[in-house]
């Protein structure tokens, strides 16, 4: 069913930069919960595959309020989930990953993973760009920055040039008084969203205007898509109901959502409204509360 | 070199294995082909029913969705390494007999999933078990025996009756 591959299983980070730069044509696998489906359809016969799984360097949660959060590529989405710090500090991530597939895709699928796969469905894309998160790269030549939002290419495309993975997602700690929430449109809890937004609202301290705002939308278009025009109608106002309303539709106009067995472009449009809105609703809730 | 066998040394239940296989080889199939463990089903192939769920160091995984070479150096446990010989474990126990076995296709996999909640937290309410067997497809809508079976088992694991 797989075509054949050669196959590595570096325990190092070197090892694999190594192997990269060796194998330009190579495809990492770390978890698989996405790459497998696809090699199991033929859609990419590698020809070497490179198994970074075991680099165990790569599977951790740090977290200090000057720096922010730091997340190893492999750490596992059930790690995230249930991690304290995250739970404490960024609960949106951790509310992200209770529906991001199932248990036993959580227990083996990896943040770093999902992010490379470059499906705009995914969840954790949205989220980080919500969260303004940049990813740190690696390659034998070097390290690179490079924000969440520009990672995204198109659909299953993402900016990683020949010979190097991502090894870090960095989440800086949000000003005072932010809230992000995260939602999406499933029939089943664990399902693909059929469109996902998130929402980050940052209120003055004084006066309670929208101060920063920040929309990405899931499966809304080939990438996880910023909505800025939506973003725009919050800024420097203090938010209302007919505000966020607002919001939704410009956001809406904004997409270029997929047609697919689960819903037409324009239901999809219809939807970025309806979540936009009240996505922003419990970002605003959460940010008052802050 | 392409096609080249690779080393898998593995632990199946409690049992060690040297395999040597072919690195695009699922775990899955290592597991029914190889091992003849067939209490593992294969019902969609493509991470979406559950009906392959094992755990690997004790965690609930797709074997579908694992290559067999991921799983080098870890412990795998399958369906048939739950009971105690001949005796079934509380799950298995209460899932025959509070009825929630259909046509059973599901079964292996909803152990799995299950055993991998109750090993974790004996008492769970009855929404982390909806949780913990949500990746588990019953094809005959049977999910509420399934629920209470697991209520019924966990109940028993903490000595109660």
């Amino acid at each position: 069913m797989i075509a054949d591959f050669e196959y590595f299983a570096p325990k190092t980070v070197e090892e694999a930069l190594s192997l990269l730069s060796q194998y330009k044509e190579a495809k990492i696998i770390a978890g698989g919960q996405s790459l497998l489906v696809v090699l199991k359809q033929r859609l990419l016969t590698p020809e070497y595959l490179i198994d970074i799984k075991g680099i165990s360097a790569l599977d951790y949660i740090n977290y200090d309020e000057s720096k922010g959060l730091r997340v190893g590529a492999l750490t596992l989405h059930r790690t995230i989930e249930k991690s304290p710090v995250i739970q404490k500090h960024f609960g949106v991530l951790s509310e992200m990953e209770k529906n991001l597939a199932t248990i036993q895709t959580r227990n083996w699928g990896t943040i770093g993973g999902n992010l490379c796969h470059g499906d705009p469905a995914g969840d954790p894309a949205s989220v980080l760009i919500a969260l303004n998160a940049n990813l740190k790269l690696a390659s034998s030549a070097g390290e690179r920055t490079i924000s969440m939002e520009e990672f995204s290419k198109d659909y299953l495309e993402v900016d990683l040039k020949s010979g190097e993975m991502l090894i870090e997602i960095q989440v800086p700690t949000p000003p005072a008084r932010t809230g992000t929430a995260y939602e999406k449109l499933m029939v089943m809890k664990g399902d693909m969203g059929i469109i996902g937004a998130a929402v980050s609202v940052t209120l003055s301290g004084k006066d309670g205007v929208c101060q920063d705002a920040r929309i990405a939308l899931g499966s809304a278009a080939s990438i996880p898509l910023r909505a800025k025009e939506a973003e725009g109608k919050l800024m420097g106002k203090v938010l209302s109901d007919s505000l966020l309303i607002e919001a939704g539709e410009a956001a809406a106009a904004e997409t270029d959502p997929p047609v697919d067995v689960h819903g037409s472009p324009e239901y999809r449009r219809e939807m970025v409204k309806v979540f936009v809105r009240r996505v922003a609703q419990i970002a605003l809730e959460k940010a008052k509360a802050a | 070199m392409k096609g080249e066998l690779k080393e898998l040394k593995l632990t199946v239940n409690g049992k060690p294995y040297e395999f040597k296989v072919k690195p695009q080889t699922l775990l899955v199939d290592l597991l029914r082909q190889e091992l003849k463990l067939t209490g593992t089903k294969i019902g969609c192939l493509d991470s979406a029913c559950g009906a392959c769920t094992v755990h690997i160091d004790g965690k609930a995984v797709r074997s579908c969705s694992v290559l067999a070479m991921q799983a080098n150096g870890r412990k795998v446990t399958t369906i048939e390494g739950v009971a105690d010989g001949d005796k079934l474990h509380p799950i298995q126990e209460a899932m025959v007999e509070h009825g929630a076995i259909e046509c059973g296709f599901c079964t292996p996999g909803m152990v799995m999933s299950s055993k991998a909640l109750l090993d974790e937290n004996p008492n769970p309410t009855r929404e982390e078990i909806r949780e913990a067997i949500q990746g588990n497809l019953c094809a005959d809508e049977g999910y509420v025996k399934y629920i209470e079976a697991v209520e019924i088992a966990a109940e028993k694991m903490r000595g109660g009756q």
